[in-house]
């Protein structure tokens, strides 16, 4: 029964995805080829003066772009449905490679600052509930609310003139070491080129999820059974597992999954800050020398990560939280 | 006598120091807030170009008294820069703001007033732009806009109504099913009258608190996205481009380029978050009496 209603659930979410990208790829796709950049001019550059006008016919013939835009959405399509989202312009290979290979590099990146930013704030949060009004409790939600105002870009900057130009302990940029084969690269290296990048992310993550904690903390603190703990003799760390933990752990683990949309964003930030070979950049990239293929293939990508993160948090809800179990299938 | 004196004096002080109550003390936040945000337009034009102009003999001076946050590599004060830079940001943020609130009211009354057909259809509007992480949207109505500052612009002016939508759409929801609408509904007025005389009183504490909070967001975003090279040209001080250019000359040790913008630009979002927390604490009926 209840599986069945899940099942049904989540086929329903499957088709709202599939109506919601349909939607988005036609407005990314009617927004941008009314695009004033010339893919062409775009991808040449300074060298546009010495391209004939001959030269250039060919190569709008060869990317396809002397056709109408209709019918390039049209074959777009297709080619979408068949797994293929074309060939980037600037790396001259097909998107989903491109995409492929530089997911593995985001995705260590974000994972690690979700994760760390996850129990961060979580930890802060709960520490700065349950000691509202005291000075601990405060210092965290004073930083908290300054953390939310911080420029990502900033932070990583501060942090990189603070490791890297002054102390020296972590490289100043790039997913590798400058001048080195890739054969070469060792694992070593990979994470001394990660840590600055996801110390920026997880500083930054932290704010939302330890704000939101405290609220729930405090609502907790303040409920009936909490004051009958409390008259029963329990407190501090008791009352805390006890009573508190359970209910404030799944609005948070929640809002972590929700938050996929903000740790993209704040990737793109930091991945161009430390020219780390993300998804990140390669959206910067694609967006400033007009690579349409690929900008499109990392608009799509973005939408389906964050409807996974959304998914995953609405999954959550049901299958953890036996109010809504018991509230019957109304989605 | 000097005996006397001190001893008024010492009486006297108790009264000196001023008890505000919670509400002036949020009105007072709210003033200053506002004080200091005016302070920086109004510099920002009574500054002269000079400062920002080329000064070879000037180049790369760390912060002094006369250059508050030091000099660049052109030799422009840094200072007249980020405050020209800042006062720039936050007439974008303005701009963006006011434009998504207003976009925000319209659509947040209209699904919830003109039946079911135009529900569904802001619904699933707000669900494509929130199903888009924030900076790609921004990154693809930028490059479709062709890079420039009106790309920018537009781009963080169109891109923040959803969740106030969403938040205005319920609390007209709610408004709805009140006694005094339906009466209203029952003798005969009409959907627009009900809207303007019923509804709009109730909502715009909610636009202007919805306006301030808004901010913040604008001008993060719009710092971001000129960071990132869309948009703005090299020679306009925004805090964007003078971070982003920073970036060349932080491992030659000037760290003065990107730390003290940085930190200005966190200021000012900070306090126009302080500013709007406090307006909501106001407005909020829950609060208020706090």
């Amino acid at each position: 029964m209840v599986n069945k209603s899940l099942f049904k659930f989540i086929v329903n979410k499957f088709l709202r995805m599939i109506i919601l990208l349909t939607t988005l790829c036609a407005l990314t796709f009617s927004l941008v080829s009314h695009s004033p950049i010339d893919p062409v001019q775009a991808y040449i550059g300074a060298d546009m003066m010495k391209v004939s006008h001959a030269q250039r016919e060919k190569i709008e013939e060869y990317w396809g772009l002397n056709q109408p835009p209709i019918e390039r959405f049209e074959r777009w399509g297709k080619n979408l449905l068949h797994g293929d989202l074309g060939n980037s312009m600037i790396f001259r290979r097909p998107v989903i490679q491109v995409i492929g290979e530089r997911f593995w590099a985001s995705i260590v990146l974000m994972g690690l600052a979700w994760v760390i930013s996850g129990l961060l704030g979580f930890i802060m949060g709960i520490v700065s509930g349950m000691q509202r009004g005291k000075w601990l409790g405060r210092l965290i939600k004073w930083y908290c609310l300054t953390l939310a105002s911080t420029p990502t870009f900033w932070l990583g900057l501060v942090l990189l003139i603070v490791f890297s130009v002054w102390l020296k302990w972590l490289p100043i940029g790039l997913g590798v070491p400058a001048g080195v084969l890739s054969a070469d690269v060792t694992l070593g290296d990979r994470i001394t080129h990660l840590i600055l990048p996801a110390m920026t992310l997880s500083i930054v993550g932290v704010a939302n999820i330890a704000l939101h904690t405290r609220q729930k903390m405090i609502d907790v603190m303040a409920s009936d059974y909490i004051l009958f703990a409390r008259a029963r003799g329990e407190s501090g760390l008791q009352l805390l597992f006890r009573h508190g933990l359970r209910n404030v752990a799944l609005p948070a683990i929640t809002l972590q999954f929700a938050s996929f949309s903000e740790l993209f964003g704040g990737a793109v930030l930091a991945e161009q800050v430390f020219s780390y070979p993300g998804l990140g950049q390669a959206t910067v990239q694609a967006g400033l020398r007009g690579d349409l293929p690929l900008l499109l293939g990392l608009v799509l990508f973005s939408a389906v990560f964050v409807f996974f993160g959304n998914l995953t948090a609405d999954l959550i809800y049901r299958v953890v939280d036996p109010r809504l179990k018991e509230a019957g299938d109304t989605v | 006598m000097n005996q006397l004196n001190h001893a008024l004096s010492l009486e006297e002080k108790p009264r000196k120091i001023i008890r505000f109550n919670r509400r002036q003390s949020t009105l007072i936040t709210i003033l200053s807030g506002l004080a200091l945000l005016t302070a920086i337009i109004a510099a920002s034009f009574l500054m002269s170009d000079e400062a920002i102009k080329t000064h070879f003999e000037a180049r790369n001076l760390s912060p002094s008294w006369q250059h508050f946050f030091g000099t660049d590599w052109l030799g422009r004060d840094m200072f007249t820069r980020t405050v020209k830079g800042l006062s720039l940001s936050i007439g974008i943020g303005l701009l963006a703001s006011t434009v998504s609130v207003i976009v925000a009211l319209i659509l947040g009354m209209a699904a919830a007033t003109l039946g079911k057909t135009v529900d569904t259809l802001i619904s699933w509007l707000v669900d494509v732009f929130m199903g888009l992480p924030h900076l790609v949207a921004l990154i693809l109505i930028a490059f479709a806009l062709g890079s420039g500052a009106k790309g920018v612009i537009i781009g963080v002016a169109c891109t923040h109504w959803p969740n106030l939508t969403r938040i205005i759409r319920a609390e007209v929801l709610q408004l709805r099913t009140s006694q005094f609408v339906q009466v209203s509904r029952h003798m005969g007025k009409s959907r627009i009258w009900i809207a303007v005389q019923h509804l709009l009183p109730h909502l715009l504490p909610q636009f202007f608190v919805g306006l301030v909070l808004l901010f913040p967001h604008a001008i993060l975003h719009e710092a971001s996205i000129t960071f990132l090279g869309f948009g703005l040209s090299p020679h306009q001080p925004a805090i964007g481009v003078i971070l982003s250019e920073s970036m060349n000359y932080l491992s030659v040790g000037m760290w003065w380029l990107a730390f003290f913008p940085g930190l200005s630009l966190l200021v000012v979002v900070r306090v126009f978050d302080m500013v709007g927390d406090n307006l909501r604490l106001m407005f909020d009926p829950h609060s208020a009496h706090e």
